[in-house]
């Protein structure tokens, strides 16, 4: 898993402590596999053009802030398909409350943070006390979100200032902001999962409760910590997607397919959907696969429904080739 | 015996015990698991539990570490009375139990698993330097710090360096006592001999270990005291120099059969071999070769962990034999599958009932017709009671089996242990197989039913049916087979006649056989 390099002693232990999971080899495959067939059948900007290389980042930055919630949850064995309704409640509200002054900036965002924190807490709830399977529970809630949502908007409501675009537009030096915003939130997920006693804890609840709890876990309280985590990365995402589009729209989440593609991005980096193994670095490399997928299709012309079936074939793909790896070295 | 019952007294007056346990009952439905058992333990000792499978011995383990509360009878811990209401508490006191199957995680460090729930930490920040270093601590402790890293992950480590990940972890919680629940099962020698080593050297530190073992071997060469458990009573505890294997194997098998098996197969119901395994191995088995004749018993003997179930599973297409060949009905074959294996007229009744034979949440009825719709094709005609001509396999099969229940509409899950067994033996009879595998045929059910269920597989003998029977209880592989092979370490170390002793079996399913250290052991106990 961690090559061997000249670099010295402290890349090999950054390398070892950071873990790097093997998906980023298929990445790595698919942009150069990419790249080639766009030199072939295209103009190839995806090697030559530096803002394409930026743009498939960015096209990521909404789906690899929540898919690094997503991981939290998954890695404790629990799963939220919560995320999409989150993201647009997000977006209405925040861009609703903003008007476009930028003095309900501070404000609108203290709201969404509050309505995801209480849903994330809602989720946690259900799924701890009252014993609800968690696909079930965040189903559920998840229609009550869309149920309030169409109730009381039913179109673009609202906008973002200008300042607010700053998130999704501005650039320091060559950079996005949003890309650095991404790169922040990936750290702080890794951070979380590999420095924290929550992060220990979240590891141990997902890869087997029994342990955890005969070791005096309070298991509860880490799956719901879980569950606020990962809505608010949600919250995040929508604020970001808001801050791109100007003003916020009631089918901005569900359209994304945020939910599904987060979990797929996660399992696709490596994350056991039984929980207890991976992490957030393998998470950002699947979704940097499915925007490099996204580029390249569209480089290459294809047809937008065969996309989506390649897409569906890689997902499968690449699972796969995790269980027969991992039955290889068990027999 | 007397006196070294008197020496091991005069040596406990001495010494105040580290634990004590009084007058231990624990019953469980229909089992009197354990019965007015009184056990003192030492510091600075190691003292063996041995007995048979059933004897009690992991549960009186249980009851000292908390996991399961005793119906009546005290616990002292340096002489003072406690009581746990949950594993956590006994830990906190000093009791670690380190069970056969580890709680450990696998996907993560080995540091994160020692200190798991009390990681060193500020405002939450895991310090994980500081945890490694604790970590290293500890293995240097108990001087395995070169093999074990604290930062390796434990599924990259071997079973026993896993287990030792385990008492790192017990020592860290400064544990004065440790129990270990067959510690050895799947050690190889030098790993036993770290294992006694590292022994050894809590033992010196004041600790009391317990470990229950089945390998008298190792008994006699770790510990100072043995206990004898039978049926959930204590027979008696030794000191190990005062006894020898011989004397041990008597102690933990000496009693007469409690129950009426139905007789033997006669010479001349033994028909042709319809099943021969040659020279077979798989990654758990080794050099498998025998023989099973229509219309006998083959008994199944060996230690937990000795390859019996794999055995029964390579035979039946679950994990199936890698080298070697199977003939069946005469005709080489390879089983690849169950469903190849059930086409093939081969029955498997499993050994946990639960898990793998019957479906808890499904009707009676329909649990009984699985295996004849799995071998009927995807559009047949299917009946409520049963396929195809048989349309009333149900309630005659059920009616053969004796399943006692008002309605075959009844979810599995409701009946008692013996009737879902039953159900179990229907579904096989309904297949119509002539070669039956039984694994652990009548564990866990009441001896009425035990009775039933050897009754039917005698019947089905009778008819011309060849058995292979898997099991753990001794008087049943004594009271039911027509010869007996006896697995050990994944292998058959030898075959045996009908109504071989307790003391024979035991002898070769400890490795007595092939072990010459306790075979002079066991010479020296005989003379």
């Amino acid at each position: 898993m961690t090559t061997t390099t000249v670099s010295g002693n402290w890349f090999k232990k950054f390398l070892r402590s950071v873990r790097i999971p093997p998906v980023y080899i298929f990445l790595i495959v698919i942009f150069l596999g990419g790249g080639v067939l766009d030199q072939i059948f295209s103009d190839g900007q995806i090697f030559t053009n530096q803002a394409i290389f930026i743009n498939i980042i960015v096209r990521s930055v909404a789906l690899g802030i929540v898919a690094v919630g997503q991981t939290l949850v998954i890695v404790g064995a629990s799963i939220d398909l919560s995320v999409a309704y989150v993201i647009s409640i997000t977006a209405v509200m925040s861009s609703y409350i903003m008007q476009g002054e930028p003095a309900n900036v501070p404000k609108a965002i203290l709201v969404v943070f509050a309505i995801g924190a209480l849903i994330g807490l809602v989720n946690g709830l259900i799924i701890t006390k009252l014993h609800v399977n968690s696909f079930i529970t965040t189903l559920g809630t998840s229609l009550i979100i869309k149920g309030i949502i169409n109730a009381t908007f039913s179109n673009y409501t609202g906008s973002v200032p200008k300042s607010f675009q700053y998130f999704g537009y501005s650039t320091i030096g060559p950079i996005p902001v949003a890309v650095i915003v991404l790169l922040v939130v990936v750290i702080a997920g890794w951070l979380v999962l590999s420095r924290t006693k929550f992060g220990s804890h979240l590891y141990a609840v997902g890869g087997n409760v029994e342990v955890a709890r005969l070791s005096g876990l309070r298991t509860d309280r880490v799956i719901i910590g879980a569950h606020i985590l990962c809505s608010m990365t949600a919250v995040l995402t929508g604020l970001f997607l808001v801050s791109r589009l100007q003003s916020g729209s009631p089918w901005v989440g569900p359209d994304g397919l945020y939910d599904l593609e987060s979990i797929a991005t996660t399992v696709v980096g490596g994350t056991a959907l039984a929980g207890g193994k991976g992490g957030v670095w393998g998470t950002l490399a699947g979704v940097l696969i499915f925007g490099v997928l996204d580029t390249v299709f569209n480089q290459l012309g294809v047809n937008p429904y065969l996309k989506t079936v390649l897409r569906g074939a890689i997902i499968v793909l690449a699972v796969a080739s995790y269980t027969y790896r991992s039955k290889k070295e068990a027999a | 015996m007397e006196e070294q019952k008197k020496n091991t007294e005069e040596a406990s007056a001495q010494q105040e015990p580290l634990m004590e346990v009084q007058n231990i009952t624990k019953r469980f439905p229909g089992v009197l698991a354990l019965d007015n058992v009184s056990l003192k333990f030492m510091p600075g000792e190691v003292h063996a539990v041995v007995g048979e499978n059933g004897a009690g011995k992991s549960t009186l383990m249980k009851i000292m570490a908390g996991a399961y509360f005793p119906d009546s009878g005290e616990l002292y811990l340096s002489g003072k009375k406690v009581s746990f209401s949950h594993p956590q508490e006994a830990q906190a006191m000093g009791i670690t139990i380190i069970y056969q199957e580890f709680n450990l995680l696998p996907e993560r460090t080995v540091a994160h698993n020692i200190f798991l729930g009390r990681e060193p930490s500020t405002f939450g920040i895991v310090d994980v330097g500081k945890m490694n270093k604790q970590a290293e601590d500890v293995l240097k402790e108990i001087g395995v710090e070169k093999m074990i890293s604290p930062t390796s992950l434990v599924s990259s480590l071997s079973v026993a360096e896993q287990q030792l990940v385990e008492i790192a972890k017990a020592i860290s919680f400064r544990a004065k006592v440790l129990i270990m629940d067959e510690p050895t099962a799947a050690l190889t020698y030098t790993e036993v001999n770290l294992l006694a080593g590292l022994i050894g050297k809590l033992k010196d530190r004041g600790m009391s270990i317990i470990f229950i073992s089945h390998r008298l071997v190792e008994v006699f060469d770790i510990a100072e005291k043995i206990t004898v458990l039978k049926d959930g009573q204590l027979v008696n505890t030794v000191n190990t120099k005062d006894v020898t294997p011989a004397d041990l194997v008597f102690m933990m098998v000496g009693r007469t059969l409690d129950h009426y098996f139905p007789p033997l197969g006669k010479p001349e119901d033994f028909g042709e071999v319809v099943l021969r395994v040659k020279d077979a191995s798989n990654n758990f088995l080794k050099d498998i070769n025998f023989e099973l004749r229509k219309g006998e018993v083959l008994g199944i003997a060996g230690l937990q962990g000795s390859g019996r179930t794999e055995m029964a599973q390579a035979i039946f297409g679950v994990v199936p034999f890698k080298t070697g060949s199977v003939e069946l009905h005469g005709k080489a074959i390879t089983i690849k599958s169950p469903s190849h294996a059930i086409k093939n007229r081969l029955g498997f009744v499993t050994e946990d009932r639960k898990a793998e034979g019957i479906i808890p949440m499904q009707p009676i009825r329909d649990n009984m017709l699985l295996t004849v719709r799995s071998t009927q094709p995807i559009f047949g005609a299917i009946h409520k009671d049963g396929i195809r001509k048989s349309r009333n396999l149900v309630p005659t099969l059920g009616k053969q089996v004796d399943i006692r229940t008002d309605s075959y509409d009844r979810e599995a899950q409701f009946l008692s242990g013996g009737n879902q067994q039953k159900v179990v033996l229907s579904k096989w009879l309904a297949s119509d197989a002539d070669v039956f595998i039984f694994d652990e045929p009548t564990r866990g059910i009441d001896v009425e039913a035990k009775a039933g269920i050897h009754d039917m597989i005698r019947v089905l003998t009778k008819n011309g049916i060849a058995v292979l029977m898997i099991s753990s209880e001794l008087p049943e592989i004594i009271g039911m087979s027509d010869r007996v092979l006896v697995m050990w370490d994944g292998h058959i170390e030898g075959e045996l006649p009908a109504k071989s002793s307790e003391h024979e079996i035991m002898l070769m399913a400890t490795g007595g056989k092939k072990d010459n250290k306790y075979q002079s052991l066991a010479v020296a106990g005989k003379e």
